[in-house]
């Protein structure tokens, strides 16, 4: 029991890490841009591509440090030629636009690499054992995800509150067209922040590639869960986005581990109607709580746990 | 008498259309085509309910649909163990009361605010059903789906609607219905104040309308017409699985609504009607057609918001003063550029589609266009990019004139207008 | 003398900052109430308390005696007060004469109606075109509300407010960015279209005022200094000291 609750809470604060390091881009972005990316998910999934790429020609290293700065020129050139265009035909074509772009990404992917996983594996010199506990051993691989995200986590904070231009974002998280009216080159700062927050779904996309599965349904089921974390923490809100990634991260891990079901609990006779219902184990609905939570925040409080903003 | 036979005449070239059709595409995979194009006009239609009237942009349309069609198939397999003397006919209808019931239910929820919040709910209340169809194994059928015989329904007038001619008069007498429906609402009072509500929700409840309400049976109109199209899916393939309440049945809403146009009655139409074929004859020729279609969509967003039938609809006041020759020789100069750069892009997209896999199982050769080409070797990819960089060069240069071109018209159009 | 409008110590504070600071007023039935003040008085923020855009943080209003504080603005639109906006708010896509339409439908008791066309529907044309001779677009009934000049965009609001028979009309700076002869005419208008209804209007132009107000109640940082008829307004010393004392004598 007490390795269960070890090892779940390990996961679930590794899984919820990597979702802030995609929520924290997105909210980013949707705070001083107003659009909502849909294709965030997939810069993920192109970081994690670009890694195994790199790493199957050069070396894993390498590729830890050039895929991500590739996923993020690519970003800042979807916003240079792409979204720029579409600001002044306002929020949902710019919406749509990486609503496509996301599903183009994707194909693209399918076409270069194929519609099964790719073997992107754990680089020999983090494959081993960090440390065994009750039985049950933890790789040294997931140390080095958090430790990366971790370190993600403070330079963002650092970055932030720090540089100037890490001020300034601050400034256009809750004023953006404040921003713009001080005179600062509104357009210059959109593609930086863009292409980061491409940029450090990337860096998500490369260490997570080797632990989960690379696949091209890595952006379609990570996608959604991105915009749950988002809205229930808040949006506008890094954060709520902070707070909300790590719950549904510990939530789902936690989910995934438990195998009740009401007919665990109560016995097999399921009673009219629910039958199905009955013999759902807790594991099996893991992938629903994220929506659920969703819906139940929006009903309650649209606003997210700490968000000021609703649109 | 005249204003009604002009009132009623597109109405009845519609019908002819409807009824004739099958006498003019006579294959059996036309025939199969035109019944699919039948349910997804009423599908995309009744996405445009929601966004190109009410400004609802929904990622979660597909549940409706999907819900309506495993609701018709399963009272179909009910009244076919049962006997009862149900014809298939009525069964559309069925798909569309449980649409509107689910619509209700999960509209209460979801209609309470518009904008981007509305959008995430969609998407979560879709993904939740989605999640939820692979749990739910009895009703959903797990991965194989709910299977059912359409034939073995109570004969209407003695048909048994076995044959796929007979299913198509069938989806054809629902379609024209459904628009019929459809555009009648959208010149009722409700239909203009969901218009208002889209355009400016708070002006609304200052001249006395609530904007929730207004949303709230706009969704459930919407849901209605979906269930409608996924009772007809339901008869037409005779199988329902989880597949047509997934994202991407929602998103198939999203671009054939957006393609033909969302800020006309009839974009939706001719999105349905494009989308569909393309569906079906592009699967056939490229393995990598989805990305045609992504690629489309993102052309439409950036270069045409206005769909198909926008763009055509820009040339309505120029066609009706007789100016469109003034445009013709800057469109005709642009239209090689263009076509040489699509044909580029078209060359790159399958030449590297066969080049790069990372498993080569089909080895370098190709055929397009007509021409065989080896995609290992240097000229294709030449040719290719000589196409496609000179396309757009050209188009970027040409460009002005029809700047010009348009500058000419409007001098024209606007000064016979009385001021 | 029946009161049509009455606000009864209404505060309105966001966060901690108090923009209204006990706001009692009754507006009597029938008449021309202007509000003055300067800006940042919180003449807009009176205004979207009483038509119900926000709730007040204490204190009540009353429409015809019966309470609608903390009201969806439609319910109180239902119950006879409307309301126009400083910053043009009207339909843009649509055109002038379904602009006016929309604003007739409800109190024409078409509701949610989505069993009937609206082109047969002879009440909803009737008084849609009355509402366009009025304010004097008819010559423009096809053309889209964005495209129409700032006048005629003014004049259109002041039609949609109206439009559902409203007898409590609220104008909120309904002359802004108007030059004189644009500024003479839609006096007229409001004179005409507000003839036997209550008009409670938010002014700068004193001009304006003087010429189309019974009474007047000046606003200074969130509080009525005075409530009276133009001409005792005008000799009030408090008055000129905090308003007009900065404006050329009229």
């Amino acid at each position: 029991m007490l390795q269960l609750i070890t090892f779940s809470t390990l996961n679930g604060v590794l899984y919820g890490m990597l979702l802030f390091m995609m929520a924290s881009g997105l909210t980013l972005i949707f705070s001083m841009m107003g659009v909502l990316n849909f294709a965030h998910a997939s810069f993920y999934m192109v970081g994690a591509y670009f890694g195994f790429e790199i790493s199957r020609r050069i070396g894993f290293w390498p590729g830890f440090f050039i895929a991500p700065i590739a996923v993020g020129a690519v970003g800042a050139l979807v916003e240079r030629y792409g979204l720029r265009r579409l600001h002044r035909l306002g929020h949902v074509s710019e919406l749509l636009f990486t609503f496509g772009l996301a599903f183009v990404i994707e194909e693209l992917v399918q076409m270069f690499w194929g519609k099964s996983p790719v073997d992107y594996r754990v680089p020999p010199s983090l494959d081993f054992v960090a440390f065994r506990l009750f039985d049950t051993t933890y790789p040294a691989y997931r140390m080095f995800m958090l430790l990366t995200a971790v370190a993600m986590f403070a330079a963002l904070l650092v970055g932030l509150t720090r540089t100037r231009v890490g001020i300034i974002i601050q400034a256009a998280l809750t004023h953006p067209d404040m921003v713009a009216m001080l005179g600062h080159d509104v357009p210059k700062i959109f593609m930086l922040v863009f292409g980061a927050g491409a940029g450090l779904a990337g860096l998500a996309g490369v260490i997570a590639g080797p632990a989960l599965v690379t696949q091209p349904s890595m952006a379609a089921s990570l996608g959604p869960i991105l915009f749950v974390v988002i809205v229930v923490g808040g949006l506008g809100s890094l954060g709520g986005a902070f707070v909300a990634s790590l719950l549904i991260g510990l939530v789902q891990t936690f989910a995934v581990a438990m195998n009740y079901s009401l007919a665990g609990i109560f016995g097999s006779a399921a009673p009219p109607l629910l039958g199905d219902l009955w013999q759902v184990t807790v594991a099996e609905l893991a992938p629903i709580i994220p929506y659920v939570l969703l819906v139940l925040m929006l009903i309650v409080r649209p606003t997210g746990l700490m968000g000021t903003r609703e649109t | 008498m005249i204003s009604a036979v002009r009132f009623l005449a597109p109405w009845v070239a519609m019908a002819v259309l409807f009824a004739v059709a099958p006498h003019v595409f006579v294959s059996g995979s036309a025939l199969t085509m035109m019944s699919v194009m039948g349910t997804m006009i009423i599908f995309a239609l009744s996405y445009n309910v929601l966004l190109g009237q009410t400004g609802l942009l929904s990622f979660g349309h597909a549940v409706y649909y999907g819900l309506g069609g495993f609701v018709a198939i399963h009272v179909m397999n009910a009244v076919i163990h049962a006997k009862l003397g149900v014809p298939v006919v009525i069964i559309p209808l069925v798909g569309g009361l449980a649409g509107l019931g689910f619509g209700f239910l999960f509209g209460l929820v979801s209609t309470k605010k518009a904008g981007i919040v509305f959008s995430m709910i969609s998407l979560g209340i879709g993904e939740l059903v989605s999640s939820s169809s692979f749990i739910l194994r009895t009703f959903f059928g797990g991965e194989e789906g709910i299977t059912t015989n359409r034939s073995a329904l109570a004969p209407l007038f003695g048909h048994k609607f076995g044959p796929q001619i007979e299913v198509y008069y069938l989806i054809a007498a629902w379609c024209f219905l459904s628009i019929v429906a459809m555009y009648a609402l959208t010149r009722t009072p409700f239909g203009r104040m969901c218009n208002a509500v889209r355009d400016n929700p708070e002006r609304v409840e200052f001249v006395g309308y609530s904007p929730r309400v207004l949303r709230m049976i706009s969704f459930c109109f919407a849901a209605f017409f979906a269930g409608i199209a996924g009772g007809l899916t339901a008869i037409n393939f005779e199988i329902m699985n989880s597949e047509q309440l997934a994202a991407d049945q929602s998103s198939l809403a999203l671009f054939m609504a957006y393609i033909g146009g969302v800020s006309s009655f009839t974009g939706p139409i001719v999105g349905a009607v494009i989308v569909t074929f393309l569906q079906i004859t592009l699967s056939d020729v490229s393995s990598v057609w989805q990305l045609y279609f992504g690629l489309m969509f993102i052309g439409v967003v950036l270069y045409a918001p206005d769909g198909v039938v926008g763009w055509v609809k820009l040339h309505q006041q120029a066609a009706l003063r007789g100016q469109l020759w003034r445009l013709a020789p800057s469109y005709a100069l642009v239209a090689p550029a263009f076509a040489a750069a699509c044909v580029g892009a078209i060359m790159l997209i399958e030449l590297a589609n066969r080049q790069f896999q990372l498993v080569q199982s089909e080895g370098s050769a190709i055929r397009l266009f007509g021409v065989n080409l080896d995609a290992a070797t240097a000229p294709p990819w030449i040719v290719a990019v000589l196409l496609f960089g000179v396309g757009v060069v050209a188009i970027r240069l040409l460009w002005p004139r029809i700047g010009d071109a348009w500058g000419a018209v409007n001098e024209r159009l606007h000064s016979r207008d009385p001021a | 003398m029946t009161v049509a409008l009455s606000l009864v110590d209404v505060h309105k504070s966001f966060g901690a900052t108090k923009i209204i600071r006990g706001v009692s007023l009754d507006i009597e039935s029938g008449e021309r109430h202007a509000i003055i003040g300067p800006n940042g008085a919180g003449k807009s923020t009176l205004f979207h308390l009483t038509s119900g855009r926000i709730r007040p943080t204490s204190g009540d209003v009353l429409l015809h005696g019966e309470r609608i504080t903390g009201l969806q603005p439609f319910e109180i639109n239902r119950r006879g007060l409307s309301r126009s906006f400083q910053i043009t708010n009207i339909f843009p896509k649509l055109s002038v004469y379904e602009n006016l339409r929309c604003a007739t439908l409800w109190s024409l008791g078409h509701k949610y109606a989505f069993w009937r066309s609206i082109d047969r529907l002879r009440d909803v044309r009737e008084r849609s075109q009355w509402l366009m001779q009025q304010i004097g677009l008819t010559a423009r009934r096809d053309v889209p509300a964005g495209v129409l000049t700032y006048a005629e965009q003014r004049a259109l609001e002041i039609g949609v407010t109206i439009g559902g028979g409203a007898d409590v009309v609220m104008l909120d700076e309904p002359t802004a960015g108007m030059n004189n002869s644009e500024t003479e005419q839609a006096v007229a208008l409001i004179r005409k279209v507000t003839e036997g209804k209550t008009l409670v209007m938010v002014e700068h132009d004193m001009s304006v005022v003087f010429n189309l107000a019974d009474r007047i109640s000046v606003l200074v940082y969130g509080q009525i200094i005075a409530t009276d008829t133009p001409d005792r307004i005008r000799e009030n010393a408090e008055v000129r000291e905090a308003y007009l004392g900065q404006v050329s004598q009229q």
